[in-house]
């Protein structure tokens, strides 16, 4: 038994919204699950296995691969949890592919939610961290990420109007996206205008918080033919983790062989050596990045390869990253109209597939046909996938 | 031996995590607690493909995965599927105080169980299938323990 090339045959989604008072977690885990089912025309009982996560002290439910199987369709199968914070949807992704790739099932459902209505965000994140070294401390989210933020300004000279670009771009593609959260048209001088949350970053630069579900299928080379879509095939994935504490999310940077954002860039290159990318900009014809604040769109495009270090605000405002740019970001309009966690690295697989297989609706990239995935997690870990129409050579973790 | 626990004393730090939840009952959930808190009645919903009841309603079937729309009113006694009394108690986290027990009740008109609570009873009145009912609370708020508990039902003479 080799490993087995494995595509994705079906999508689902949840409209994404503040607040799904009009159904429980479980029944939100449904809407997207029968929505995926209905799009790889198959039934519950086709599914081999499943893989399900979210940010499990968001909702405060700790076995949520047992609790949500009247709406995940678990009843009776194999199904397993994968929770990596920011990542999770993005793990959820690599877990199902994983599953498949084996060669030991051929259909497996990937499940990423979050109802971050529930609960207050820092106040269930901040069990995440070390009850000795980050909880005393921690800044929240927000003011972690600005830690991020006021450091790449201070090294590269980057301004608050070159992030501002980005979470223009991406609320302005969210408008093409009746999936989206917030959808609007908006200018720099309305982000710079909005209110300071921790400096640098203002509410305009930040990610909503979000309910909202998605479910993928994933079937393996063996039977891919068998479904009404043609597969979006996996050409590689990779990932990475570290650990950088809340109040110094560089800590690696300065140890041996540190560079800007060590996880990603690791990443990153463990896939474009795999897959064979060697100009991403050129190369990829669509990316779907978790860019959960208006700076990582400049930074994260570096450490992606898009460009050179400090090269961001000069990538993103020359448009090459906009709809009709050589390689749009976000068309669906990203983190930063969305923001539903679990579900969020997995709607960026999802989005990149639709794209790839010509069904992106009036977010589609024209003829797209090779995209790039990635999921985010704070503190600085990161998961990667490349995803296409042609089928690959061969199967690659 | 052990000298080392003379030389330093590790400390430790105590935690008590209190996180705010807000969890919604969703639609079915909620229409299904207001008629426990409105009219003291348990309704269950109906699975149109397998003809299952489900108590506590379900918004679809776990297994054909058809929505179950329609709602059916159950009544508020049942039998005993399975039981335990307890007789230990946490100060603050015993719903009940007392000798009380835990049990899987299927209420008549539904076709699954659901754990509440049993009071009242003379043991030799508790056994699997024995009849039970529901004692209502006197103010309701909207929540399962609306239901107080369960009791034998007195046989008719």
């Amino acid at each position: 038994m080799g490993a087995k090339r494995a595509g994705i045959v079906g999508v689902g989604m949840t409209v994404q919204r503040s607040t799904r008072r009009d159904v429980s977690g479980v029944e939100l885990i449904n809407e997207a699950v029968r929505a995926a089912l209905d799009d790889s025309g198959m039934t519950r009982k086709d599914i081999d296995a499943i893989v399900i996560g979210n940010m499990d002290h968001f909702e405060g439910i700790n076995y949520v691969d047992t609790w949500s199987v009247d709406g995940s369709g678990a009843l009776g199968k194999p199904i397993m949890k994968m929770t990596t914070g920011g990542t999770t949807g993005s793990t959820v992704a690599m877990g199902a592919y994983y599953h498949v790739a084996s060669g030991m099932f051929d259909r497996v459902l990937a499940i990423g939610w979050e109802k971050n209505s529930e609960s207050d965000t820092t106040g269930a994140i901040i069990t995440a961290f070390d009850p000795f070294w980050d909880r005393p401390t921690f800044g929240g989210a927000v003011a972690g990420l600005a830690l991020e933020a006021t450091q790449y300004m201070a090294e590269t000279g980057a301004t608050e109007e070159d992030a501002a670009y980005v979470a223009v771009r991406d609320r302005k593609n969210a408008i093409n996206n009746p999936f989206a959260h917030l959808r609007m048209e908006s200018n720099i001088e309305a982000i710079m205008s909005t209110p300071y949350l921790a400096w640098p970053v203002k509410l305009g630069d930040m990610c909503p918080r979000t309910d909202g579900a998605c479910a993928v299928v994933f079937a393996s080379e063996d039977i891919a033919g068998d479904f009404p879509n043609v597969p979006a095939w996996v050409h590689g994935v990779a990932d990475r983790h570290l650990w950088g504490y809340t109040s110094d999310p560089y800590v690696n940077q300065h140890v041996k062989g540190g560079t800007w954002f060590p996880a990603m860039e690791r990443a990153t290159r463990e896939l474009y050596d795999k897959v064979g990318i060697t100009d991403p900009l050129e190369q990829f014809d669509v990316a779907e990045l978790y860019l959960p604040y208006s700076f990582a769109g400049l930074r994260y495009m570096e450490s992606l390869g898009f460009c050179e270090r400090a090269g961001g605000p000069a990538l993103v405002r020359s448009g090459d990253t906009d709809m009709g740019g050589k390689c749009p970001v976000n068309p669906s309009g990203g983190v930063l109209s969305s923001n539903a966690i679990g579900a969020t690295g997995l709607l960026r697989v999802a989005e990149v597939a639709l794209q790839v297989q010509g069904r992106a609706g009036d977010r589609q990239v024209p003829g797209a046909k090779l995209g790039l995935a990635t999921g985010f997690g704070g503190c600085y870990w990161s998961d990667e996938l490349v995803i296409g129409k042609e089928k690959p050579e061969k199967a690659r973790g | 031996m052990d000298d080392w626990r003379e030389a330093q004393e590790v400390l430790v730090m105590d935690g008590g995590i209190k996180v705010p939840y807000s969890w919604s009952a969703g639609e079915t959930g909620t229409t299904y607690l207001e008629s426990l808190r409105d009219d003291k009645k348990f309704l269950g919903t109906r699975c149109p493909e397998c003809g299952i009841v489900y108590h506590i309603p379900r918004r679809n079937c776990p297994d054909c995965f058809s929505e179950c729309a329609e709602w059916v009113e159950l009544g508020s006694s049942g039998e005993l599927v399975t039981y335990t009394i307890t007789r230990k108690h946490h100060p603050q986290l015993s719903p009940l105080k007392g000798v009380f027990g835990y049990a899987v009740i299927k209420l008549d008109g539904a076709d699954t169980g659901f754990v509440h609570l049993i009071s009242e009873f003379d043991e030799s009145q508790l056994a699997k299938g024995a009849r039970v009912e529901a004692v209502f609370a006197g103010e309701r708020e909207g929540s399962i323990l609306d239901v107080r508990y369960f009791r034998p039902v007195k046989a008719v003479s």
